[in-house]
């Protein structure tokens, strides 16, 4: 990625949201239409604003470092992804019908769930009915983080600064 | 060559590893953010490959079809993403304050302001 060597923020935002992209498309390719649809719609769409806000209230360009810590951090990566890679001889096979994931609870779910709930996409019944406390969990938290960035930018606005005004606007961005 | 099988995994970890690099190594606030949305997104995959099996279709019922992708992946995933951009504003949030209070979002500097402090 070269998202890394890039020192503009604006490109860096832009690769972002392409790299979003792709990921939904591979979301796609992998049979989640619905996770698809939300990382198109909150990744590409969503993040990419939230991001342009940031930078047009900070700096635009990434001032040029020293190349100290890299190798130190080169090498943490590279031994944590030793490791990770070593770690996945064990799994079973990308796409395999018989690993453990499909075998013990998904068939009670795609087999019983449409008659269940009388709704024929799975991942809505799952996630409205079956887990919807867990969703309503959700809807808590993004309520706190938009509360949250009220608060943190909002502490700005008290003491007057120049650029309060804007952040005003730009916490209000995540409400919906 | 039973290994071949185990790409999906391989492709996660790169993706993961450039996230936790970028995470580590650079110095700019917007940019670690942007490096911790890449190692989430590495794991949306990983649980997403998961749940993806070579002779189903998506989960929506349809009459002739009796194999599925497995849907809880899905809708724990569809949470973590919200939850994700969720954590992303509010950090977002947190680096426009930084900015206001050190006029600078490289952390070097926020460092040796500190010490002079």
């Amino acid at each position: 990625m070269a998202i890394v060597r890039i020192r503009s923020l604006l490109a860096v935002t832009m690769l972002t949201g392409i790299y979003s992209l792709v990921v939904a498309v591979l979301f796609v390719l992998m049979d989640a239409p619905d996770v698809a649809l939300t990382e198109a719609a909150v990744g590409a769409g969503l993040m990419v604003i939230l991001m342009l806000g940031t930078i047009a209230l900070t700096t635009r360009e990434e001032r040029p470092h020293r190349m100290r810590h890299n190798l130190m951090a080169l090498l943490v990566v590279a031994v944590t992804g030793a490791a990770l890679i070593y770690a996945t001889l064990d799994m079973p096979r990308f796409g395999d019908p018989e690993a453990p994931a499909h075998v013990h609870l998904s068939p009670r779910f795609t087999q019983e769930s449409p008659e269940e709930i009388g709704i024929p996409n799975m991942v809505t019944s799952v996630l409205a009915s079956y887990r919807g406390i867990d969703t309503l969990g959700e809807a808590v938290v993004v309520f706190a983080a938009a509360v949250g960035v009220l608060l943190v930018l909002g502490s700005g606005a008290v003491r007057g600064r120049k650029t309060s005004g804007r952040s005003r606007g730009e916490g209000g961005d995540q409400a919906p | 060559m039973t290994w071949f099988g185990l790409y999906s995994y391989w492709i996660v970890v790169v993706l993961m590893m450039v996230g936790f690099y970028i995470v580590i190594a650079q110095g700019n606030l917007v940019k670690k953010i942007v490096g911790l949305n890449i190692f989430q997104t590495s794991a949306f995959i990983f649980f997403i490959s998961l749940a993806w099996r070579e002779d189903g279709t998506a989960p929506i019922a349809l009459p002739d079809v009796t194999e599925y992708a497995n849907p809880l992946p899905h809708v724990l995933i569809l949470t973590a993403i919200v939850v994700g951009v969720a954590l992303t504003a509010m950090g977002l949030a947190l680096v426009v304050r930084v900015h206001e209070a050190y006029g600078s979002i490289e952390e070097d500097d926020i460092h040796r302001q500190d010490e002079q402090q």
